[in-house]
């Protein structure tokens, strides 16, 4: 019994992984008064570059650097749309997803070797495996958490690190400031335009990772619509989380637990059919983001930066 | 010197009709590139797509087959982003309208008189539509449920379940393991005007007349517009906004649902792999590029659809990846957001005098 | 200091000049400022006050003209170069961070502090200032949880942690009773006797004679004339300010008051953070009658004005329009029994702004003929009705197509007047109708409302002008903390009661 819950808590976190790298991205990008729904399309670029580049070079950093880079041009893509050229936020992240899909599935049908019909699907290249920690692994259950990669260990630093730096420092305050009222951080000098470009293009490099992390090391390789809508189901842990990050991997937990349950029924087989298995964790998202939301209501709290998803300009009149 | 954007004292109309125009030839001078760089020669590529679907009376037959299903959700899609309820379910919607047409054309049929069972089908397709966007719908009225990500949840649950559908309990047995129901008793197929173009299109026009009416000269019409362009201000007016949004709703999900109608009942003729093309997602490109205008609405389809048949036409001559037109499709918008900012704005260069001049 | 010696001003500014689209805000407008001396700069809404200030924080930037700060040449690009020159304003619109505690406002965008502040540190700095001014505020207190006053008091604070010696105040009295304004003015005297400067904004001529030593008066974005305070006197900056010799008396016709249209019985509700905003709330109004409505900003004048109009639910309590009880019913059946809003937020919800301007004139009628029948609106009787109304009421705006957020703030309020006007029969709820306005637009409103009350109308008008409530309104009620502290005869108030009632006393004669 305890080796099965192991070994699912093992999978949970591994499928967790890239939802916790989109979680903590995206609620940068919103906590600066920035609602990205390009999600998907930047997690799909970011697996598909990723994995291109680990095909051809076997260098993982450089695969990554790939992803980030990626992920940074969408998202910079994203800022101007909407804090230069003062575009709907909503259609413009939109725009990005239907953008970033189309492009990665072209680029998968056209990035892999000539003997493939330039196909990437069916390729292998370079992954990252599980690097057991001798002792701490053996511990029941929690020893799951020291059978990972090495981009799952980065979070345990960079979560607490990134809730640190929003609530402990003076740019996190100052970033805070511009999502809750950029009219106030613009008075108080804080440069509103830099500011929402700079954490919109941060949240967009670590949303990449969270790409790159599915083609390098939760299911290596390319697959076309790789993702399953990971980049919408993150924009509802946003909301789970409230937008804090020390909550993000709560919900990346509770998904990637879906999976691994998901992933087990299926191995040990059952009479379930498996398109309603994999119905489970949009029917999920569905269901957090109701008690979510009622939660809200009930408790008059509003998790969300007060001026998410408006545009700011200064010289009007 | 500096760059600034300058309000216009009213909206350029120059600006209204240009931008979607520019966006396009922008987003095909970016296709130019990223073929290019894939090794093809682009004026030859477009050449392939354009002959591909307009070519011909054929190939110009087939282009409106694909603009049928996009037209019905640009149409369902254009009246939620009139009320900013934002919409993405448009391809879940299509799928539910598409099974709830087959489920009515492969089990009624016996007990039902022939007359009857098309527009019956039709009919459950608009219900079942209605009900996959009603849902999100009173989410968002009465608990202020975030829509977007109910919609978008609510397409991938709609797709597995057909997908259970034509691989299990509806399979056809005779169907030599082909994942895909019975063929549809011929009462139930939409008729076909030439080509593969079918009666829906024609419907498909009508409502998008009916809607640019309603839009414009309704009350109806006049109560959305106002709830998406102020909410707080059709709440002052005495706008029952939750109901707005419901109906709305109700009726753009019917029009999607008959998206799906007209795929399995005027083209497959059974319920089988390929109902969910990504129809609902381009709809979403085509409502904001003839910015919610139903007419404008009819061109911008075929010329999406254009693409899409230039895709798989340069698949099958050149063995192009058919996703070039998907990248094409998804590259428009992105112009067309930056370009709307000159519609109210223009730039104005300012020239600032240094303090060293002043002095001087 | 105490020497007789030419002063050299801290500040100047020279020859400044703004546009907006269609606009000249600032018209080589000059300002001189001496340390430990106010300026009052004087004028109208809408006469280039708070353009010329937000250039001088660096919110603008002038298309011309040249600032000087101890005689240097300066560029002020941002609220950070101001702040490094010593710069400091309160906006009309704090900018406080509602969800933010005071210490985290009040070091937001500092560059001084280590990566990680020491909050501790600077809570304690917090509570040195504000002992030496009497400034007192929790620093670890929610900005939310303030009252507004001391809200303004985290603003002023703000600008002393952040050791500004030029402080900009822009209309502070507005959101303080009488009496908190004298305390806000012995504040200011500590700050100037210690070598601070201030810029005071303001249109009250009292105010200028109690607080400055030097006053400027803008018109049309010119400064027109420039006085010692001790040598001038509130007729003469009246006179200066408007242009004209008005300050008008209006007629008011004496019109005896009909049936009760409006009738709050112990009305209770709760504001939009769900604490109690207003208190066992009962008032009348008749046909005929003016009933206004005093208050600071912030005592429930805003859910008064939404209870009364269905936008907001009572928790306990009836409201009755024309003796039928229509307690918790929806704003249209409200609208349907004949009562007109004229709200706070014009541009919020007033007005559409990405619609006609024909449209918006239209929005309280189009359910009715002539606009429509059944479903069917009719779009050339909805324009010519727009031209009509834009005739009457003197909009200015190029055709009646043109969406109405291109209008000036003026012509948008004459439109949403021209609606809930032709649309009222029988109550009228006007919330601060002519906050913002010009002297022309502002005598227009007044003169509306009275006509309104001359043809029988009940009228509810809340406003934060004592004076506009006594010369239009009939009786005064004066809210404090969501109660009613007493409802007096304008014929009988004085600004003296009416100050201490603001501030919670209860008139005990």
């Amino acid at each position: 019994m305890i080796d099965l819950l192991t070994s699912i808590f093992v999978i949970t976190l591994r499928a967790g992984t890239s939802l916790t790298y989109a979680t903590v991205g995206e609620i940068y990008t919103e906590r600066s008064g920035i609602l990205n729904l390009g999600l998907e399309g930047m997690m799909l670029m970011g697996a598909v570059t990723s994995f291109a580049t680990s095909y051809y070079t076997h260098n993982l950093a450089l695969s990554l650097l790939a992803a980030i880079l990626v992920g940074a041009i969408l998202a910079a893509t994203h800022a101007f749309l909407t804090v230069t050229m003062r575009a709907n936020q909503v259609v413009s992240g939109l725009s990005i997803t239907l953008f970033g899909s189309g492009l990665a599935s072209f680029l998968g049908e056209r990035l892999g070797p000539a003997s493939n019909n330039y196909n990437l699907v069916g390729m292998t290249g370079s992954r990252f495996s599980p690097i057991v920690i001798p002792g701490l692994s053996q511990i029941p259950v929690l020893g799951a958490m020291f059978e990972q990669d090495i981009l799952t260990y980065a979070l345990y630093l960079l979560v607490p690190l990134a809730w640190f730096y929003l609530y402990k420092t003076r740019n996190g305050l100052n970033l805070r400031a511009v999502g809750e009222s950029p009219q106030t951080a613009d008075a108080m000098g804080i440069d509103v335009v830099k500011t929402r470009y700079l954490y919109t293009i941060l949240g967009g490099m670590l949303v990449s990772l969270g790409g790159a992390h599915l083609s390098l090391a939760y299911a290596p390789g390319w697959a076309e619509n790789i993702t399953g809508g990971r980049g919408w189901i993150v924009i509802a842990l946003v909301i789970f989380a409230m937008w804090d990050p020390a909550r993000a991997p709560l919900g990346a937990i509770l998904f990637g637990g879906i999976n691994a349950i998901q992933f087990r029924l299926q191995a040990g087989g059952t009479d379930i059919p498996a398109s309603y298995l994999n119905m489970a964790p949009y029917l999920a998202t569905i269901l957090v983001l109701i008690a979510t939301t009622w939660w809200e209501n009930l408790s008059h709290r509003v998790g969300a930066p007060a001026a998410l998803g408006l545009a700011y300009m200064r010289e009007e009149k | 010197m500096r760059i600034v954007f300058e309000k216009r004292e009213s909206i350029s109309h120059w600006a209204v009709v240009l931008v979607p125009i520019i966006s396009f030839l922008v987003s095909l001078l970016f296709g130019a590139i990223l073929l290019l760089a894939s090794g093809v020669d682009p004026l030859v590529t477009y050449q392939a797509m354009a002959v591909g679907t307009f070519g011909s009376w054929h190939s110009f037959t087939e282009t409106l087959v694909k603009a049928t299903p996009l037209l019905f959700t640009s149409l369902g899609v254009a009246i939620a982003f009139r009320m900013k309820f934002w919409n993405i379910g448009a391809e879940g919607q299509l799928v539910w309208g598409g099974v709830a047409a087959a489920w009515v054309a492969l089990f009624w049929s016996k007990s039902l008189p022939g007359w009857t069972l098309l527009p019956l089908a039709l009919l459950m397709a608009c219900v079942a539509g209605a009900i996959w966007a009603g849902v999100p719908a009173a989410l968002k009225a009465y608990l202020n449920v975030d829509e977007t990500l109910t919609t978008l949840m609510l397409n991938y649950v709609a797709i597995l379940y057909a997908k259970n559908l034509y691989y299990g309990p509806w399979r056809d047995p005779e169907g030599m393991g082909f994942p895909g129901s019975a063929q549809f008793p011929a009462a139930a197929w939409l008729p076909r005007i030439t080509g593969r173009v079918h009666l829906g299109l024609i419907i498909a026009l009508i409502f998008a007349f009916l809607l640019w009416f309603a839009f414009n000269r309704t009350r109806w019409g006049f109560e959305t517009r106002i709830i998406g362009e102020n909410q707080t201000a059709a709440r002052y007016l005495g706008i029952n906004i939750k109901r707005n949004i419901v109906i709305a709703l109700l009726i753009s999900g019917a029009l999607s649902g008959l998206a799906g109608a007209g795929e399995t009942l005027g083209i497959a003729h059974r319920l089988q792999q390929g109902l969910s093309m990504g129809y609902g997602y381009t709809a979403i490109i085509i409502s904001w590029m003839s910015q919610l205008n139903p007419l404008a609405i009819i061109f911008v389809a075929v010329l999406m659809a254009s693409l899409l048949v230039g895709g798989d036409q340069i698949q099958i001559m050149m063995g192009l990846p058919a996703s070039v037109g998907v990248v094409l499709q998804g590259m428009i918008l992105i112009p067309m957001l930056a370009g709307g900012l000159f519609t109210e704005y223009r730039l104005r260069i300012v020239r600032t005098p240094k303090i060293e001049e002043a002095k001087a | 200091m105490n020497e007789e010696q030419v002063k050299v001003p801290i500040l100047e500014m020279k020859g400044i000049t703004k546009r907006f689209p269609g606009v000249l805000a600032n018209d080589h407008a000059e300002i001189e400022l001496f340390p430990g001396e106010v300026l009052a700069l004087l004028g109208e809404n809408g006469a280039g006050k708070s353009t010329l200030m937000n250039i001088l924080i660096g919110l603008y930037r002038p298309d011309e003209g040249e600032i000087y700060v101890r005689g240097e040449r300066v560029e002020i690009h941002s609220p950070r170069d101001a702040a490094a020159l010593g710069i400091g304003m309160v906006h009309q619109n704090f900018k406080l961070v509602p969800t933010m505690t005071v210490a985290e406002n009040i070091i937001l965008g500092m560059t001084e502090l280590p990566l990680v502040p020491h909050l501790e540190e600077v809570n304690r700095r917090i509570v040195e200032i504000s002992d030496h001014y009497n400034l007192q505020v929790d620093p670890t207190a929610y900005i939310w949880q303030l009252s507004v006053g001391e809200q303004q008091r985290v603003e002023i604070l703000k600008l002393i942690y952040r050791g500004a010696n030029i402080l900009i105040l822009d209309e502070p009295t507005a959101v303080l009773t009488p009496q908190e304004s004298r305390e806000l003015g012995k504040i200011i005297k500590l700050m100037v006797s210690e070598g601070k400067s201030t810029i005071f904004i303001t249109h009250k001529m009292d105010e200028v004679m109690a607080f400055s030593d030097w006053v400027r008066v803008l018109q049309h974005g010119k400064v027109v004339a420039v006085k010692r305070t001790a040598d001038t006197n509130p007729q003469e900056l009246a006179r200066l300010m408007v242009g004209r010799e008005v300050l008008f008396r209006l007629e008011k016709e004496d019109v005896t008051p009909g049936e009760v249209v409006l009738e709050l019985q112990d009305v209770e509700a709760r504001n939009n953070k769900g604490l109690p905003a207003l208190r066992k709330i009962s008032l009348q109004i008749r046909q005929g009658e003016i009933l206004g409505i005093a208050g600071v900003a912030g005592n429930g004048q805003r859910e008064l004005a939404e209870v009364v109009t269905g936008l907001r639910s009572v928790t306990a309590g009836k409201l009755l329009i024309n003796g039928q009880d229509l307690t918790n019913r929806p704003p249209l059946e409200i609208i349907k029994a004949g009562v007109s809003h004229i709200p706070a937020d014009r541009i919020g919800m007033g007005a559409v702004g990405n619609m006609p301007v024909a449209d918006n004139l239209a929005m309280k009628g189009y359910r009715n003929p002539p606009f429509s029948t059944g479903e069917m609106l009719h779009p050339r009787r909805i324009l010519e009705f727009a031209r009509r109304m834009i005739d009457v009421f003197r909009i200015a705006t190029p055709t009646p197509q043109t969406y109405i957020k291109f209008l000036s703030g003026g012509n948008i309020q004459k439109a949403i007047l021209a609606r809930e006007i032709d649309a009222c029969e029988g109550l009228l709820v006007a919330v601060y109708p002519s906050r913002g306005l010009d002297v022309g637009a502002t005598e227009a409103v007044r003169k509306r409302l009275l006509e309104q009350r001359a043809q029988g109308r009940a009228v509810l008008l809340i406003s934060e002008e004592l004076d506009e409530l006594m010369t239009v309104a009939d009786k005064i009620a004066v809210l404090y903390e969501g109660r009613i502290m007493g409802i007096v005869p304008s014929s009988e108030a004085d600004i003296e009661t009416l100050g201490l009632m603001m501030a919670g006393v209860t008139p005990t004669e």
